[in-house]
Order: C-alpha cells, then sequence, then structure tokens
C-alpha cells in the first residue's frame, strides 16, 4: 500500500507493519504533509533515570529548612517548579505553616502515585498556590502501603473530597478524615483501580454482575 | 440548622437525580430538607467515570490527546489545550506563535460556546425558555468554525502536542471576526432578556452565596471566584499561549451571589471575543508545529500545568518515566472541586435554589466523573 495521506485526526491503525508495543505515536505529533510515517527508528539518546531537578533556592526554601530541618528531605525546582520532599508525619504541620505563615492558602489538588518496586510505594502529593505571591510549589512524601496519613481537611476544607478520591483510586486512608467513602466508584466496589497492579480491562466481576445483570462489562 | 420554627416538623429526606432535567448530566444529589428548606446535601457522582487517567497510562502520550476531550465536553478544545501545554513543558518545547495564536482564537470561541451552553440551561432551569434557543443558535455559528477548522464539532481534537495539525482553512479569520460582529449584539441581546428581569433578579439575587473566603477554603475557581470579588485569572496570573500579548479585562463582582456569576460570565464572553479578534489581528504566517520528535518519549519528570478553563482552573499534574507512555496522569478537573461548595452553598436555601446553584456552578459531570 503505498500510504496515502490521511488526516490523521484519531488513532487509527498503523499502515505498515511497524510493530513493537508503540506503532502509533509519532504521526499525530510529525508534519502530516510529506514523508511517510517511518516506524520508529530514531529514538531520542536514553534518558537520565531521575529526575534532573536542581536546587531550589529562595527565602521561602530557607525558611522552610529551617523551621522543618529534619522532616524535609529536599527543595528542589524542575522546569522552573518548585517542590519539595517531606517526611510523612510532618505534612500536615507543613501544609499548616504554608497557609498561615507564607499565604499559600489555596490547596490545588491533592493526588498520589503508585511505585510498586519502591519500598515506600506511594508518592502523595499536594499542589498549592498562594495568590499574594502568585506562586506554586508541590509538597511531596512517600508512604508505604498501609500507612495512614493524617487528613488536611482540618487545613483546607477542600481536601475532603480530593482525599476521598485517592482513597478511592488507590487505597490510601487518611487518618482523621471526616467523611472517608469512595467518591467516584460504587461503595462495595472491590480493588483500587488506580493502583499499578490493577489491569486495565480489570473490573470487580460480582459487582457487575450483581448490580448490572451481565457477565462483563468489558 | 434553622431558626425554630413554629410547627413541629420532621426532617424528610429528597432524591434529586440522577436523572433529572436541572442536574445537567447524571448527578445525584441527596438533599435533607425541613419543609422547603434545604438543611444538607451529599452529592453521588461516578456515573459517568471511565478511568480517564487509567487510560492515560496504557496509552501513548499523542494517543491520549483525544481522551481529554472527553472529560469536559462543551469545552473539550481547553482540554486539549491544557493536556498539550502539559506535555510540551515535559518536553520543554513551545508552541509557534501562528499556532499559539490560533490556540488562542479557538480556545476563546469554545469558551463563548461553553458558556452559552451555560446560559441556556441555566435559564431554563430557572423557567425562562426563550434564552436557550437564543444561545444554541450562536453556538451553532461557533461549532461550524470547528466543524471547518478539523472537521468535528464537540469532540474536535483540535491541537497536537507541540502545534497544530492543521493549517487555518480559507477564510478563517473572516469567519472569526464575522462570529465576533456578530455575537456581540447578541450578548446585549440576552441581557435585554434576563439581567433587568424581575424573576431572574428575583430568583438569582442573594442565593447560593461563596464569599471570597470560602471559595479560597474549597478551592472553588473560576467564574464563580471572581463573582466572590477576586480579580484571579490564569491567563493574566502565570499566562500561556501568549496570553500576555492581549488586551482583556478579568470581570469580577462583589456579592458572590448566583446573579453575580451571571454577570461575571456575560462579561466573559464579550472579552473572549475582545481577545479573538486581537489574536486575529496578530496571526502572521509562520509555521504552526514545534520540532517535536515522532516517538514522544520526554525526559523523566514531572510537571503541573494549568489552564483557565471556562469552568475554573483546569490542571494537569504528568509524571514521565522516560518511556513513550506517560506514569501518571492526573486531571485536577474544575468541575470536580467546584462541585464540593454545593452543600455550603445550599445550606439553608430553598429546593427551588438548588437547581439554580447547580446550574450557576456550571458542571459538566463528563469533567466530575472522569
Amino acid at each position: 500500500m503505498a500510504d496515502e495521506q490521511k488526516p490523521a485526526g484519531s488513532p487509527s491503525p498503523a499502515p505498515s507493519g511497524a510493530g513493537g508495543v508503540n506503532p502509533k505515536a509519532g504521526p499525530a505529533a510529525g508534519a502530516p504533509k510529506t514523508a511517510p510515517p517511518k516506524p520508529a527508528a530514531a529514538a531520542p539518546p536514553k534518558p537520565p533515570a531521575i529526575m534532573a531537578a536542581t536546587p531550589w533556592d529562595s527565602e521561602l526554601a530557607r525558611d522552610l529548612r529551617d523551621r522543618f530541618p529534619d522532616q524535609i528531605g529536599e527543595t528542589s525546582t524542575y522546569l522552573g517548579q518548585d517542590f519539595l520532599i517531606a517526611k510523612p508525619d510532618a505534612i500536615i504541620s507543613i501544609l499548616e505553616y504554608l497557609k498561615l505563615e507564607a499565604d499559600f492558602d489555596y490547596l490545588v489538588d491533592i493526588t498520589a502515585v503508585d511505585w510498586p518496586k519502591k519500598p515506600e510505594r506511594f508518592e502523595l502529593v499536594y499542589i498549592l498556590y498562594s495568590f499574594a505571591h502568585n506562586r506554586r510549589v508541590r509538597v511531596k512524601t512517600s508512604i508505604a502501603d498501609g500507612y495512614r496519613p493524617a487528613s488536611a481537611v482540618g487545613v483546607h476544607l477542600t481536601a475532603n473530597w480530593l482525599e476521598r478520591e485517592v482513597y478511592d483510586m488507590f487505597g490510601i486512608e487518611f487518618a482523621g478524615h471526616p467523611d472517608l467513602r469512595r467518591i467516584l466508584l460504587p461503595e462495595e466496589w472491590q480493588g483500587f483501580p488506580l493502583r499499578k497492579e490493577y489491569s486495565i480491562v480489570q473490573q470487580d466481576e460480582r459487582w457487575v454482575r450483581e448490580n448490572l445483570g451481565i457477565e462483563s462489562g468489558q | 440548622m434553622p431558626e425554630s420554627t413554629f410547627l413541629d416538623s420532621t426532617e424528610l429526606v429528597l432524591n434529586m437525580g440522577p436523572q433529572h432535567p436541572s442536574t445537567h448530566g447524571v448527578l445525584r444529589v441527596i438533599l435533607k430538607l425541613d419543609g422547603e428548606k434545604v438543611l444538607g446535601t451529599d452529592c453521588v457522582i461516578g456515573y459517568l467515570h471511565r478511568g480517564v487517567e487509567k487510560i492515560a497510562e496504557n496509552r501513548t502520550y499523542a494517543q491520549f490527546n483525544p481522551y481529554v476531550d472527553r472529560m469536559d465536553y462543551v469545552a473539550a478544545i481547553s482540554n486539549g489545550l491544557g493536556y498539550c501545554l502539559a506535555i510540551e513543558k515535559l518536553l520543554n518545547v513551545e508552541a509557534p506563535p501562528r499556532a499559539q495564536a490560533v490556540r488562542v482564537i479557538l480556545t476563546e470561541l469554545n469558551r463563548i460556546a461553553s458558556h452559552l451552553v451555560w446560559l441556556g440551561t441555566h435559564a431554563l432551569d430557572i423557567g425562562a425558555i426563550t434564552p436557550v434557543f437564543y444561545c444554541f443558535r450562536e453556538r451553532e455559528e461557533a461549532l461550524k468554525i470547528f466543524e471547518n477548522y478539523c472537521g468535528a464539532r464537540l469532540t474536535t481534537h483540535a491541537f497536537r502536542i507541540g502545534g497544530l495539525q492543521y493549517e487555518t482553512y480559507d477564510g478563517f479569520e473572516k469567519e472569526v471576526l464575522a462570529f465576533c460582529d456578530m455575537f456581540l449584539p447578541k450578548v446585549d441581546e440576552y441581557e435585554e432578556l434576563l439581567t433587568n428581569n424581575r424573576i431572574w433578579a428575583g430568583r438569582l439575587k442573594h442565593v447560593g452565596v461563596l464569599n471570597a473566603e470560602e471559595c479560597k477554603e474549597y478551592g472553588v475557581t473560576g467564574p464563580v471566584l471572581r463573582a466572590a470579588g477576586v480579580k484571579w485569572d490564569l491567563r493574566k496570573a502565570q499566562p500561556y499561549s501568549g496570553y500576555q500579548q492581549y488586551d482583556f479585562e478579568i470581570p469580577t463582582c462583589e456579592n458572590g451571589d448566583t446573579y453575580d456569576r451571571y454577570t461575571v460570565r456575560i462579561e466573559e464572553m464579550r472579552q473572549s471575543a475582545r481577545i479573538m479578534r486581537q489574536a486575529v489581528e496578530k496571526l502572521a504566517a509562520g509555521p504552526i508545529m514545534a520540532k517535536v520528535p515522532k516517538v514522544i518519549k520526554p525526559p523523566v519528570g514531572e510537571v503541573y500545568v494549568s489552564i483557565e478553563a471556562p469552568k475554573g482552573e483546569l490542571g494537569y499534574y504528568v509524571v514521565s518515566d522516560g518511556t513513550t507512555q506517560p506514569y501518571r496522569v492526573r486531571v485536577r478537573p474544575p468541575s470536580f472541586v467546584n462541585l464540593q461548595a454545593l452543600g455550603r452553598m445550599v445550606a439553608g436555601g430553598l429546593v427551588a435554589d438548588v437547581v439554580a446553584i447547580i446550574g450557576t456552578l456550571d458542571i459538566v459531570l463528563g469533567e466530575v466523573d472522569r
């Protein structure tokens, strides 16, 4: 087949047998008019295995380090975005400090990332914003499976639903949360979908059978 | 809790939704009532949960791009812009100026389309039947431009990582300018119908008040925050896609009630048209795609990039492990976070206000549930 140009509006099957796990990353990003899509040949040089962050040097970072000398492990900047890595039991005091003393009064988001191979498998991420300084900072911490981090609802009310979603998707239970229930999935659902071992086609078969009356939702 | 009443009354639990015309989708609200008065609410969401974040981990960066359109489907272009900007940041590339200007035009046009859906349905909920026909008439013109540009009207997939896939079509600029000329008088028409309408004002004023402090506590952004008097818009605060070049106002109000949110959104539509005009003028010839490798493999790292979507701050937190698929994509959906404030806004109000407040929050359940 002579590779007629198709507008690659949506991912369509690769024209030639490119093979591999990733047959179709290119065409949507490339210039559409000329070169016929070549199978993934020129891969960029191998990236470093860790994030190439640089130290975050600012007054706030120094203040935080002075205030929490033992609890903050790293203050870094990556692509102009500042973040700090702290011990899990210090998160609430750091959020409180940032809110009351440094004007970070808007908790943008709480989320988690699952790294099953690490001993402390979940990375909890709090994204904060300061209206007064127009700045963002991310507070990160790593926790092991089964560790119950303290809830941030006492500091920011918005943490309520955000923590419920983290619980729903990752199974991280927040200690002291006023209403820790599943939020997007049904109450009786078994399993936590955003954990890495949860396959994309996996589902709670029993729930689907009992509640939807079908054998499988797939 | 309400002050003591003359008659003894028992609490009544009333279920509203998920199939209810005024919940704008599949939102279920459980209301605890004392007569007509709302004592408390509990939102049940997730009926439209498709696991978008899980899907992202199983697709390549480019393959996931069309999926984001399915979250806030009335403002699909905004979703796509946020996602593309996040991946571009991760790759450390920037779209060329022409691509940025086209992005701004389409995103602002989409903001108008999104606000028109809000205005039409909100007015319909309140009992004003006419505006919805007017709004959808004008929205149709906006959708025609999307269709001419990329073939799709709703889930457009208009942008690509690094820029644009398609050059604009002949007459694009003319059509956009014609839309602006046509649209501004129409906004006056909507205002004529509603702004000084006694019923409209009566149903909206002092209803669902959320002041600036409460907005920040609940993380509420977008027009709801601006109606409470906070002059904050990410297009100004942390400009992206060249918004710093355009001259526009951030409309704000003071009371933070439903009427103020109406005023803010109406004015935002005018400002969007103003930005579009300027962007058309700035539209110079040039490349539309940055140098992005065919196989997108960002270096190991993570970014949080957010934009001012029609509903508020839409953020993408993307973690790359150096492979062709994102390790984690977290979407910070404005609708989800804003909806959390519903309980505070309706407490002490009447049942009829619940309908007005759901309308004024301008949620899209596709984005709440993802």
